[in-house]
Order: structure tokens, then sequence, then C-alpha cells
């Protein structure tokens, strides 16, 4: 009975170099153990500073008012639900990588999918404080709970869009959360194993939990992360659709459509995996971690980012045709109008979006492009801005100019408070992403375990000779019994 | 909690590991349990393992999830203080759907995850005696049981013939209790007595 699973030499390797199970455990725990390099404290104290000026900044907008912001009648969403949306759908590419290409048995994404859940994390929790803090009144936030009050009770709206992403945002990071420490606890147990010094033991210890690596505790484990995975599944679509309602449920012109869930959807998957490009490709550098995460990695998370990017393309284009065919006058005064003429006050902004999302992701249909890697940062980098500037788009070109003419004259550009508040959610992300790069395993240790006789370099050299085999031979040696 | 008396041995490839549990299962030895730094899939199988039922488990607290969403806003908005929102019915459960949705998804994983933590006596604080600290990194440990019926002697000689390195004989507390690992390890159980 042959234990591992056949791969095709088709696919590239997922773990390059001779690596045995010790050494993919050195290997991916060294960054953890050693001293924080120069450029981890540069990186950490710059985002920490960010963070600081972010927190200024929202003092200021509690201490004064929402008025600290450049909203105005009628955008009363500018840059701060911008980067809620925003925020969101970056947090999706996490759980999609864990969950839907857990249940697709896509291999590449056990070194990937760590990181990638801190990253949905972090981001969930920057999106939150967009709508929090846009209340004014923040310290009424919880009246969007519905609990037992005083006013009646007088319960909250389920029947608002604004409720159901409470429920949704909510949902989704607590759900995130316990998938990714689920996964996190062998690999910490590894590390309370490791250390020698008392704060370590203490400190894995404690988060641990005291796993033991039971072959019972395994199964129940990976029974576990598959029904969870089933359920983040739906959960991941549901989150971005039930944003998405915020729009298109109302009757604003270029809001009102149909077409805006699968468009969400796919727009946040490829605007996470381009986060997901941004931070591995730095990881994957600094931490000495690119025979765990390899151009393979890269290779393939290109194709989803041309795949979702080319789905969010014909999306602009359906909902540009839409607006024309419905022969609704609004509808097609706020695309022809507001966004596609570049000489209206954001047509800019339109077309920055759709340079970067529609057009520069066609880059990656040429293989030596996907696998190069300054391109493909300079390229997540462009997706993440334009993706940025779709929901710039959705948003404010969408309300700037409403059904009274006579409000259109006012020009909305973002006060210092609103930028800051933004700067701050950047700094918050990438404190957290510092701090989980320091004291957590980027890379799942265990799943790495786990493929590797499967997909690891020495291993798929020894197959090859397996391949060449007359095939009964092969099907006696390879064949599950 | 019980501090019992095992025999374990270390094993680093799949391969031997196999066979070596079919081995001692047929050999009548109580099989511990076989500790591995990942999930190996099919050896549950090959010990004897049922399949966990923590999917039904799962299955329970979605519709335990997905009651109380319907039962609550129900509830709320036809029963309690009924709100008319723009002339559309009290009981307007498309519009719940996506709330019921979430909830049902919430109940099944926090329910799943706390079971999870609950089945395998998984919490903060907890610690368990563990048999060696390469568990966690490239050694698959076996365990075997001491009954009063198991000749020592005799076990280990079988296990190093089924392919185990470092085969030896060993107390182990098999509870757990609260404590940090940054002590050293305080057994707290009997001692089985000796054969």
């Amino acid at each position: 009975m042959s234990l591992n699973r056949y791969e095709s030499q088709a696919r590239g390797p997922l773990v390059v170099g001779s690596k045995d199970y010790h050494q993919i455990t050195e290997d991916i725990c060294r960054p953890v153990e050693a001293k924080p390099s120069a450029l981890w404290w540069t990186g950490f104290l710059i985002s920490a500073a960010l963070l600081i000026f972010g927190i200024v900044s929202v003092t200021m907008e509690v201490m004064y008012g929402v008025g600290q912001w450049n909203l105005n009648k009628t955008i009363g969403w500018g840059w701060d639900i911008t980067n809620f949306v925003w925020w969101v759908g970056i947090g999706h590419a996490g759980t999609l990588i864990s969950a839907i290409l857990l249940l697709f048995r896509q291999g590449w994404r056990t070194g990937v999918n760590r990181a990638a859940e801190a990253m949905t994390i972090f981001a969930v929790m920057c999106a939150g404080q967009f709508p929090i803090w846009h209340m004014g009144r923040v310290w009424n936030a919880f009246f969007v709970m519905p609990y037992p009050n005083t006013r009646g009770p007088l319960w909250v709206n389920f029947n608002s869009p604004l409720l159901w992403d409470v429920f949704a945002i909510s949902t989704y990071f607590t759900v995130s959360l316990l998938f990714w420490y689920a996964g996190l606890l062998p690999d910490l147990a590894t590390l309370r194993d490791r250390a020698k010094v008392k704060w370590r033991k203490w400190f894995y210890g404690l988060a641990s939990f005291g796993w033991t690596g039971s072959t019972k505790h395994w199964q129940r484990h990976e029974a576990l992360s598959l029904v969870l995975a089933g359920l983040a599944t739906p959960l991941v679509l549901s989150v971005h659709t039930i944003v998405s309602f915020d729009f298109a449920t109302s009757i604003v012109p270029g809001w009102h459509t149909t077409i805006f869930p699968p468009y969400f959807v796919a727009g946040a998957v490829f605007s996470g995996f381009a986060m997901v490009q941004t931070l591995l490709l730095v990881t994957r550098k600094v931490l000495n971690l690119e025979e765990y995460i390899t151009i393979e990695h890269i290779d393939v998370m290109n194709k989803v980012i041309i795949l979702t990017g080319s789905i969010v393309g014909i999306a602009y284009l359906t909902e540009l045709f839409m607006a024309w065919y419905s022969a609704v006058p609004f509808e097609w005064f706020a695309f022809k109008e507001n966004r596609v003429n570049l000489n209206s006050p954001y047509g800019w902004s339109y077309w920055i979006m759709m340079g970067c999302n529609v057009l520069s992701p066609q880059i990656f249909w040429i293989k030596k492009m996907r696998r190069n890697i300054l391109v493909t940062f300079f390229m997540s980098i462009l997706v993440n801005i334009g993706m940025w500037f779709e929901r710039f788009v959705i948003i404010v070109t969408s309300i700037y100019r409403d059904y009274l003419p006579s409000s259109w004259s006012t020009y909305y550009s973002p006060s210092l408070w609103e930028v800051g508040f933004f700067l701050g959610t950047i700094g918050l992300f990438f404190t957290c992403y510092f701090l989980f790069s320091k004291y957590f395993p980027v890379i799942a240790i265990a799943e790495i375990k786990h493929i590797l006789k499967r997909s690891g370099d020495n291993f798929k050299e020894a197959m090859k000779t397996e391949e060449e085999e007359s095939l009964e031979a092969f099907e006696h040696a390879n064949a599950h019994h | 909690m019980a501090i019992k008396k095992f025999i374990t041995g270390n094993f680093y490839d799949e391969k031997v590991l196999f066979p070596a549990v079919t081995k001692v299962r047929k050999a009548g030895y109580k099989l511990y349990d076989v500790y591995t730094p990942f999930p190996i899939h099919g050896l549950d199988k090959v010990m004897g393992q049922k399949d966990t039922d923590l999917h039904i488990a799962g299955f329970i607290y979605g519709i335990t999830g997905t009651a109380t969403a319907i039962g609550f806003i129900t509830w709320a908005l036809t029963v309690d203080w009924q709100l008319n929102f723009g002339g559309k019915p009290f009981f307007s459960l498309p519009a719940w759907i996506p709330i019921i949705f979430e909830l049902t998804v919430l109940f099944a994983a926090v329910g799943m995850v706390l079971t999870f933590c609950w089945l395998c006596q998984l919490a903060p604080f907890v610690k368990k005696d563990h048999f060696s600290p390469k568990i966690t990194d490239d050694t698959f440990l076996m365990a075997i049981e001491c009954t009063d019926k198991t000749n020592e002697a005799e076990a280990v000689a079988f296990l190093q013939s089924a392919g185990a390195a470092d085969v030896k004989v060993e107390h182990r507390e098999t509870g757990w209790w609260f404590g940090t690992y940054d002590k050293d390890t305080v057994k707290f159980g009997k001692p089985v007595p000796e054969v």
C-alpha cells in the first residue's frame, strides 16, 4: 500500500528543496524564534505611527462630530464607507483560500492559508471601524444589537440591509477567527514543545490549549476543518452579497442593480488576492520562506486575479449596458455623465478604476509575467488602488448628483482627519500583521507536512520514476486499497 | 486521572507505522494512542476508531441557530412591538433570510468549536502530560497501555520488531489539569499498581 497520493509531474512542486518533516518545523519556526530584524522593527514602527495618527484622527471626529469629515449633503458616505467596503473586500481572500480551496482540494492553499486568514481577520477588524465611527455618537453603537432595552423594548429593524451587515460582518469575523485559531492549535503546540525560554513556554502553552497530537484529536480536527470550510464558503459569499445589498436595495441610480451581489463578491476576491500577494511577496522574502511560498503559488494566485478581475470587468460593462438598455434616464445619466464622461468632476476616478482593474491585470495572460515577482508586486498594488476607486466611484459618483440639481454644486474632497482615519486602519492592519508574523507561524506547519510527500520537490522526483513504469504496475502500487 | 504505565515507540515513516499498528492490534495489545505531528489520513481507520459525530453536532447547532433567528425575529416584529416598515407585512420572512442564515452559521461554527474543545479537552491553561516533545515535530509515537496481562519485555521486543525506535517503558498521567508549561510536570493521578 502506498500512502503517497499520486500527483502529476505537470504540477510544480509546492515545497522546493529536499525537505523532511523536521526541516519544515525548523524553517517555519525560525522567524518566530529569532530576534526580529531591523527591517521588522522599521515596518512595525511605521505601522504603529500610522495607527497612532489614525487614533488622533478618530479622536477629532468623536470630539467634534462627523462634520470633521468633509461629508456634505448629498454625500453622506464618502471615504468612510468606501474604506469599509474596501477592507471587507480584502477580508474575503483568506476565507476563500482556506475554505473554498479546501473543499476543492487545492494543495497549494497550504502554503498561503495561514497568512491569508490572519490578513482576513485584520482586514475585517479595520472594516468594522468605519461604520462604527461613522455613527458619530459612537457611545451609542451598541444600539445596533437587538437587546432588551428601556425604549419599549424597541427592536432593531430586521428588514434593513444595514442591520444584515451587522450580523454578517460579526458572524464572518467570529467564524474566521475560530477557523484560523483551530488551525493554529497544532502549530502553537509545535512552538510550545520547542520553547526554551520560560515566557515562551508559558505563552505557547497557554495558546496551544494543551494540544497533544492524538489520532482521535486529529480526526476531530479534520472533521471540524471540513465542516467549518463548508459553512464558511456560503458565508464568505453571503457577506459581500449583504454588503452589496446596502447599495442594491436602494433606489439611487448606479446602485439600484441586481448584478451587485456577484459583482461585489468577485471584486472582493480580486482585491483580497491582490492584498495576499502584496503581503506574501514581502513575507516570503523577509522571513526566507521562498521554499514554501513558491513561484508556483504566486502563479496560481495570479490566475485567480485575472479570473476575478475579468469577472469584475464584465460586471462593469454589464452595468453600463444595462443602464443604457433600461431606458431609465436617471440610470443612464449616472453612468454617462457622472462616470464615463472624463470631463465630469469625478470622471477621472472611473477611468482609474477601469485602468487598474480591467486593463492592467490582462498582463497576467502571459505566463512569464505571472511568474515575475516585481510585476506581481506592482500589479497587486495597482489592483488594490483600482478596487479602492471602484468603491469610491460607486459611492461618490452616484450620490454627488442627486435628483435635485440645485444641490449639485458641492465638490466633495476628504478632510485631513478623514484621510487620517484611513491611514490609521492601514496602520492597524500592518501593526497586527507584523505582530502576527513575529509571534505566530506564518505558514501552517502541520498542513505543509501533510502535503510534503505528495507535492514536495524530492518526493515528486521519486514519483517521476513511478510515472515511467507500466500503467499496471503503477496502479498496483498506488491505488487506494 | 490516573498515572498509567505505557510502552512507547517512535516511528518516522508512515509506511512503517501503518503495518505496525495493524500488527500490534492483531497481537492483542491495548493500543492506547498514536501521536502524530500532522493528520495522517486513514490512520484512525487502521487503529479501529469510529468516525467522529462532530458534524452531526454541527448540524444540530445549525438548526438551533435557524430556529432561534426565525423565532426571535417573528416574536419581536409581529408580537412584541409591531412596526410598520413601508407598509410591508409584519411577518416579512424574505427580508429575514440574511440574518437567519448568518445565525445558522454562527451557531454551528461556535457550537462545533466548543464541542471540539470539550471532546478533546482543550482549553487555555489546560495542561497534559506529553510523551515526547518530538511528537509535534517529526515523530509518530505509538503508546501501548500496560494491563495486568501485558508481558513488558515481550511487548518491548514486539514493538521493536514492528519497526519502532527508542522503545521505552514509562509512566504517564492520562488526565489533564490546570497548569502552565513553564512549570515542571506535576502529576496528580494515583499510580496504577505495578504488576
